[in-house]
């Protein structure tokens, strides 16, 4: 049983209680990267005053503690998310940015030929774009793109017509911009109906709502450590046993080998042949702190206090602005995550955020890596609000004090 | 962090609610050269009408932030009918207030100025920029567009 109080994880988070420009500082840029807690903080620093060593190598007593370390956190994501093989299909990258480089550049490179498609989504990051199209450069694949409908969500009127062809689907589970939540479960049946298979960038989601990789039933899944209140470097790419087994090495080095003769090498086995160099460890010995912080909070409960916020939120954004600030996303919250784009009436993104600045609220402006999706809705930029566990009601209130500033400066 | 009043000047607000010379000229004779700011989507269209190295007149389209919607607009009050050594002075000029040293990164020394406010006349009211870094790059868009126009057009000659 577990026990939620949005107070408590808040209590947690050394920097939300910094003051900015005189105020304290209202976090909403938890979609940008989340904050972490002591219990994050404290387990990298006790690993670097006590436990660093190289891992895999060294066979004293730390370099075995540095190793089970790593490898303990990669058991935890399994459990995490639900991995049904196990620690096994959990491979360590830098981010989410790098794990769709190595499933393109490893996956999709060996097993995908000139006029196969690759069907992603409108609404994607350039993360789960561009590699697609550098892929296409080199081997003459087809990226084809699910539409969005007014209402921000993917059009799947044409579902039948888009997979033709389809090698693998790869889709956002919840977008950054748009805090749209889509039916993965419901995409990966009709992926494999096809005989393609589908990866899921579950970068924004992974701190929202409970991941379950075997009941989605998806053959990829990429997330980062630093959304999920871990630190930055690490990232993950989880993929199944059996297709993890066909992969070829992504980066070489040391590490990724099992021999390496003057004639040439044999890569290692697992998912030690895609973790190239010295990984992570410190990054790996925090991400274990956030994943055992988050499943202490209970990930239903974070999901239903999201849900609980967005609303609250959503409610209150319409009702004090009356249309002067336009949420670019659905506005009710069936299937949507506490993800806020808001267009504000006659005022650019750039100076709503620092008016807001001022305010010590943090939100991103920019096209946040969507470009496609901006150009679908005719924007160059969104001002985007974006909650994390330790958020609360009363961090609305100031983005709306700090909106109601920026119409009346900019009107 | 400054004061907000540092930023959104008066005279910065009203160049961004009414830009002085919106719009576009025939090309040619003019000369038309496209700037963006890949960070966050800025777009800016410099016109150049460039006669006996006088520019004669330049226009401008384009979408983006207060600070870059303004500091195009008094840019093309500043430059419109100048000689082009003047233009590039005042480019020169306006780059350089534009600069952040690294004397003014440690709060106890104060820098001096290098720039000469009084030569910058309205521009001036652009300076309270440099005290939020990451908007410099808004402030330079069209200056850095007018730069790469006037290179092309010399280039062209």
């Amino acid at each position: 049983m577990t026990s939620f109080s949005a107070r408590r994880v808040r209590a947690d988070i050394p920097l939300l209680s910094r003051v900015v420009n005189g105020r304290t500082i209202t976090f909403l840029d938890s979609g940008a990267s989340s904050l972490q807690p002591h219990a994050v903080i404290n387990a990298m620093s006790q690993y670097y005053e006590l436990r660093h060593a190289n891992v895999h190598r060294g066979v004293y007593q730390t370099a075995n503690e540095a190793t089970e370390a790593y490898e303990g956190s990669r058991g935890a994501i399994a459990r995490f998310i639900n991995a049904p093989g196990g620690a096994e299909e959990v491979v360590f990258t830098k981010n989410t940015t790098e794990s769709f480089n190595l499933l393109a550049k490893s996956w999709g490179a060996s097993n995908l030929k000139s006029g196969d498609v690759v069907l992603v989504s409108e609404m994607e990051h350039h993360a789960n774009i561009v590699p697609w199209f550098q892929l296409r450069e080199t081997t003459g694949i087809e990226v084809r793109f699910i539409p969005v409908t007014d209402d921000f969500r993917l059009d799947l009127s044409n579902l039948d017509e888009l997979l033709r062809g389809v090698k693998l689907v790869s889709v956002t589970s919840m977008s950054n911009v748009l805090g749209t939540k889509n039916p993965v479960k419901a995409l990966a049946e009709a992926a494999h109906a096809v005989g393609a298979l589908i990866a899921v960038d579950a970068a924004q989601s992974i701190a929202h709502e409970p991941t379950d990789v075997t009941d989605l039933d998806i053959d990829f899944m990429a997330f980062s450590g630093h959304k999920m209140l871990g630190p930055t470097g690490i990232g993950v790419l989880w993929t199944r046993q059996r297709v993890l087994d066909t992969m070829p090495p992504f980066l070489g080095g040391g590490g990724m080998i099992a021999d390496v003769r003057v004639d040439g090498f044999t890569p290692a086995k697992g998912v030690a042949r895609f973790e190239a160099g010295t990984p992570p460890i410190a990054e790996s010995v925090g991400l274990f702190a956030a994943v055992r912080y988050l499943e202490g909070l209970g990930m239903d409960n974070v999901a239903a206090h999201d849900h609980e916020l967005t609303a609250d939120a959503l409610t209150r954004l319409e009702s004090t602005f009356d249309g002067r600030v336009r949420v670019v996303g659905p506005s009710n919250t069936i299937n949507r995550g506490g993800v806020i784009s808001l267009d504000v009436q006659g005022v650019h993104p750039h100076d709503v955020a620092q008016v807001l600045d001022q305010f010590g609220v943090c939100v991103r402006p920019g096209h946040h890596c969507a470009k496609p999706l901006m150009k679908r809705f005719n924007l160059s930029a969104t001002a985007r609000a974006s909650f994390g566990p330790y958020s609360m009601a009363k961090d609305t209130d100031v983005l709306i004090e700090a909106l109601e500033s920026a119409l009346k400066m900019f009107g | 962090m400054s004061n907000l009043e540092d930023l959104y000047r008066e005279i910065i607000l009203d160049h961004y609610r009414s830009p002085r010379n919106r719009g576009e000229l025939a090309t040619p004779p003019a000369h038309k050269v496209e700037g963006f700011n890949p960070l966050c989507g800025d777009e800016v269209t410099v016109f150049l009408d460039v006669q006996d190295g006088v520019l004669k007149d330049i226009k401008m389209t384009g979408h983006g932030c207060s600070i870059s919607q303004s500091s195009s607009s008094l840019m093309s009050g500043a430059v419109k009918g100048k000689p082009l050594e003047q233009v590039q002075a005042t480019i020169d000029m306006f780059k350089e207030l534009m600069t952040v040293h690294e004397s003014s990164l440690s709060k106890d020394s104060e820098r001096d100025d290098e720039v000469d406010l009084r030569k910058l006349g309205e521009l001036a009211a652009l300076q309270g920029v440099v005290k939020f870094p990451v908007r410099i790059k808004c402030a330079v868009l069209a200056w850095n567009t007018l730069r790469q126009g006037l290179e092309e057009i010399a280039s062209s000659i």
